[in-house]
């Protein structure tokens, strides 16, 4: 009787964790995940999202990943489809040099600011 | 003269700042999308509607014809306000390919005998890969695709009035 009981535990907990394995998403899935806005959420990412737009998205990476499509054809599949916006992390290119540019710029105007308040190099 | 220019670059600075966030501030918070460009129709396949056989867009867009792509469910309760734009549609010169999202067959079907059908094609699009291949948000969405298979307006949310007379205007 031990043993049966042990034998249908061990059996459910082995089903248990194939079935969570299957689910669940691969390192690069996520990152890409990570990476691609919810459109129709307000500042997710459709990793963080389970709205029927982000969970159709999902699929879409995965089905396009086992097609062999790469990490930056995805992006670039993306892109086409809905513009830069809907990636987080997006290229340097003409629309976007003020946004990669300008926290730079205010950072070493901010230097500047405080290194001329502190005097650091009056002495 | 040191402290002139400090005053005036950090006056500038503000200035540019308060303008960025008030024009920020100005803008609508929900996204949608400019179509500045024409767009080429991306390629997709579904579910035919009724037979269930795989469908690709090559195989049932024919060329050198408008097309209207309407995203539709029967769930979707601004589908239901814009179908009579669609039945009126249906007369005109081009083809309406219907995109039935995410629904249930049986639902779908029964939308269809009580409201009228008025595509000349419908795929059904169980999980949503369709409509995001396709580049949609969601239901209610119609583009209008030109005879080079161009997609030169989208339509986010249900037709109105407006946009009905709009849509005349551009495949006239």
């Amino acid at each position: 009787m031990k043993k049966l009981i042990f034998f249908i535990t061990f059996f459910i907990f082995l089903s248990n964790n194939y079935l969570l394995a299957v689910d669940k998403p691969t390192e690069l899935e996520n990152k890409i995940f990570k990476n691609l806005r919810c459109l129709i959420c307000q500042g997710q990412s459709i990793y963080d999202s389970q709205s029927d737009f982000a969970e159709s998205m999902k699929i879409v990476v995965r089905k396009n990943l086992s097609n062999g499509m790469s990490e930056k054809d995805i992006y670039q599949f993306m892109r086409k489809n809905y513009g830069e916006w809907v990636l987080y992390n997006p290229e340097i290119n003409k629309g976007t040099y003020l946004l990669w540019g300008l926290p730079i710029i205010l950072f070493i105007i901010g230097g500047a600011i405080i290194i001329r308040k502190l005097g650091v190099f009056k002495k | 003269m040191k402290n002139k220019i400090f005053v005036t670059i950090s006056f500038v600075l503000f200035v540019f700042c308060f303008a960025v966030f008030y024009v920020g501030l100005q803008k609508p918070n929900t996204y949608t999308p400019k179509l500045d460009k024409q767009i080429e129709l991306p390629n997709f396949e579904g579910n035919d509607f009724f037979s269930g056989e795989k469908v690709i867009s090559d195989n049932i867009l024919k060329k050198n014809s408008y097309y209207i792509i309407n995203i539709w469910a029967s769930w979707c309760i601004p589908c239901r306000a814009e179908h009579s734009f669609l039945m009126a549609l249906n007369n005109k010169n081009f083809n309406l390919l219907g995109i039935n999202y995410k629904d249930n067959i049986i639902n779908a079907q029964s939308f269809l005998n009580e409201l009228g059908n008025p595509y000349s094609e419908i795929l059904s699009d169980k999980n949503g890969v369709t409509s995001i291949e396709l580049g949609a948000y969601g239901v209610p969405e119609t583009f209008i695709v030109n005879k080079e298979k161009k997609i030169i307006k989208k339509i986010i949310g249900p037709i109105d009035n407006k946009k009905f007379n709009e849509i005349l205007e551009l495949i006239k």
